[in-house]
């Protein structure tokens, strides 16, 4: 169990004061002057040997993403940060705005400077009402209290930070069509190359980063990239926040160290499963987009990115949703594709048609109304749109399936075969 | 899934007339300062919000026009942003506009349940407006607050933690203009482990 010294998100349930007052007593911006004259290359360096990965759900290389950034290309660098969080099972960045938002904000001036960046956007989705206000609030705060702002800190560097509110779309959490959103078009994501550290916001080198990667960064500098990665194991580093969903008896949201495993997760902090472990049927481990797993690989698995990798999950966004045996495993995933074709942006033809027939067609395996030889056309259909897309969207859409035939196919055979004998009779 | 914000149609009144007010117009000229010289564009999602908080929940044909002119954008490129982001209501809506979370972690914990009191209560189908234009009741996909499901938005405030009996009376003080209590109606702090009845 991670010690509460080593967590970095001392206010996590807003037990304590969130503005300025209460964010200087939990030492952030403590030396924030510090850390930027130790340079941007020094700082880029640390987030690398800490081996930080990206909290948005890809886990790339936070370090080397930000070193993407070019030096010196005579245009203006924006930091913009993916706060449109909208995964389901994800509800992580939200206790982040609204009870620690200027630990958020001095992670905005630290990676910011060290991309060359002097504006940093923040993209929060437009539902999140009130976490948008105290961040505001917390913006006015530091804008009065020069930490950032014109020579923010007191650094001779320039930095202003904005707040852009979205207005529902999923497929905005896709870091191109974030920035699509942001230049006040449709969010659709681009093609890619270009990646947005060549030409991203307005043409202009960009770095798209989740909430909690850039919250985290300070603290990792103040505490030393050998303290982060003392945490977890190879690869796997740190401290990550776990959100706890559905069938457990205290739903949370926790910061552990990484690689706990899902057992001593869901029982030390959600209370354990409704029913007792026993009772459990499966989990999605990273949000709605990854796999689910049934109890038997629950029983042992770590939660980290390359343990859920080697058992055909992920980590993703740390998502945890639990289920139980009342559930219906098959209307469970079938929800899941109801939410995709919702989301589907609607650009590329295999996502905007094949979303729509797999949920179609996930209706009536949730009835047992069809034939045993659908679950090989829907699992065909799947791998045809898997990675035929712009974006990701479309395989998020494909693998829940994926996941539900790999383990519970027996189920919906089941369903299939009952279907037909009741019809007969 | 019926919902006026996705809906691709425009909802057409005669003579309807809309001009920012005063305050609003000073909003908009301050939220367009947040984007570089010549970038305006950027703020046709914070303007059409601004228009439709002052137009009662939804954008009519003329707010989105003046939202085109005020950014010097053409309609059409303002139009489509309005019809993709699903915020956008362009039907007229109650004056509690209820969004019930129904994606999987909120459905594990009893949305249907939700869907069905809130039928109920309000007297009317999903995506429809009470005769008493009171309520808009409509079902979402995941609002994000999912270690407090099942959970609703109500205009702009979660109201989180929810069971039939806590959200009927929501509903009812609602409809009674009684005030109501905004986050979790279980006295939980925020996503803590620790239900507000055994803290």
């Amino acid at each position: 169990m991670l010690r509460e010294e080593d967590k970095i998100f001392k206010n996590l349930y807003g037990f304590d004061d969130w503005s300025l007052k209460g964010a200087k007593q939990r030492e952030v911006w403590s030396n924030t002057k510090e850390i930027i004259e130790k340079g941007s290359d020094f700082i880029v360096e640390e987030i690398k040997s800490s081996q930080l990965r990206g909290r948005g759900g890809a886990g790339f290389p936070a370090g080397l993403k930000w070193s993407f950034m070019p030096k010196d290309s005579g245009k203006p660098h924006y930091l913009v940060v993916n706060a449109d969080e909208s995964e389901p099972g994800t509800c992580k960045d939200r206790e982040i705005m609204r009870n620690d938002p200027h630990l958020l904000l001095e992670g905005c001036l630290v990676a910011g400077f060290a991309m060359h960046a002097n504006a940093c956007y923040i993209y929060i989705r437009g539902e999140y009402y009130s976490e948008a206000s105290n961040l505001q609030k917390a913006i006015d705060e530091a804008y009065a209290n020069n930490l950032i702002g014109k020579n923010a800190c007191g650094t001779n560097w320039d930095y202003d930070i904005y707040l852009h509110r979205g207005a529902g779309a999923y497929i905005c959490g896709e870091e191109t069509a974030l920035l699509e959103s942001l230049e006040g078009k449709k969010g659709q994501p681009r093609l890619k190359p270009p990646f947005p550290a060549g030409a991203g916001l307005y043409g202009c080198p960009t770095t798209v980063t989740n909430v909690e990667t850039i919250a985290v960064a300070p603290t990792i500098i103040r505490r030393g990239a050998s303290w982060f990665n003392s945490l977890g194991r190879e690869n796997n580093t740190g401290t990550k926040i776990f959100s706890i969903s559905g069938h457990v008896n205290n739903p949370c949201n926790v910061e552990e160290e990484m690689g706990i495993g899902l057992k001593e997760l869901i029982e030390t902090h959600a209370g354990g499963v409704i029913g007792g472990w026993d009772n459990l049927l499966a989990v999605i481990p990273g949000g709605a987009s990854v796999p689910l797993i049934p109890k038997s690989i629950c029983d042992s698995v770590k939660m980290d990115f390359d343990s859920l990798k080697e058992v055909q999950s992920g980590l993703g966004t740390a998502a945890v949703i639990v289920m139980n045996k009342s559930t219906d495993i098959v209307d469970a995933i079938c929800r899941l594709s109801h939410f995709y074709k919702h989301e589907s942006c609607g650009q590329c033809t295999p996502c905007r048609e094949g979303t729509g027939w797999m949920f179609r067609m996930m209706e009536k395996m949730v009835k047992g109304n069809a034939e045993v030889n659908d679950i090989d056309k829907l699992l065909d259909v799947t791998k045809q749109i898997e990675g035929h897309t712009i974006c990701a969207l479309g395989d998020a859409a494909a693998w829940p399936i994926q996941g539900l035939m790999r383990h519970f196919r027996s189920e919906v055979e089941r369903r299939i075969k009952e279907n037909r004998i009741s019809e007969v009779a | 899934m019926k919902h006026p914000g996705m809906t691709n149609k425009v909802y057409n009144i005669s003579n309807n007339v809309f001009n920012w007010s005063e305050v609003n117009f000073k909003r908009a000229s301050e939220i367009i300062k947040k984007y570089p010289n010549s970038r305006q564009q950027s703020a046709v999602i914070p303007l059409l919000d601004l228009a439709q908080r002052q137009n009662s929940g939804w954008l009519s044909k003329t707010a989105i026009e003046k939202v085109a002119e005020t950014l010097s954008m053409s309609y059409i490129r303002v139009l489509e942003v309005a019809t993709f982001y699903s915020m956008f209501n362009l039907e007229p809506v109650g004056e509690n506009f209820v969004q019930i979370c129904r994606t999987t972690p909120c459905w594990l914990r009893g949305s249907d349940k939700l869907v069905k009191i809130a039928q109920d209560v309000s007297n009317s189908k999903l995506g429809e407006t009470s005769n008493d234009k009171k309520f808009t009741i409509v079902e979402v996909e995941c609002l994000g607050a999912c270690c407090n499901a099942p959970m609703v938005q109500i205009n702009d405030d979660y109201y989180e933690d929810l069971d039939e009996d806590n959200f009927r009376k929501i509903l009812i003080d609602l409809k009674n203009n009684k005030s109501i209590k905004k986050g979790s109606q279980i006295g939980r702090q925020t996503s803590h482990p620790k239900r507000g009845d055994d803290a």
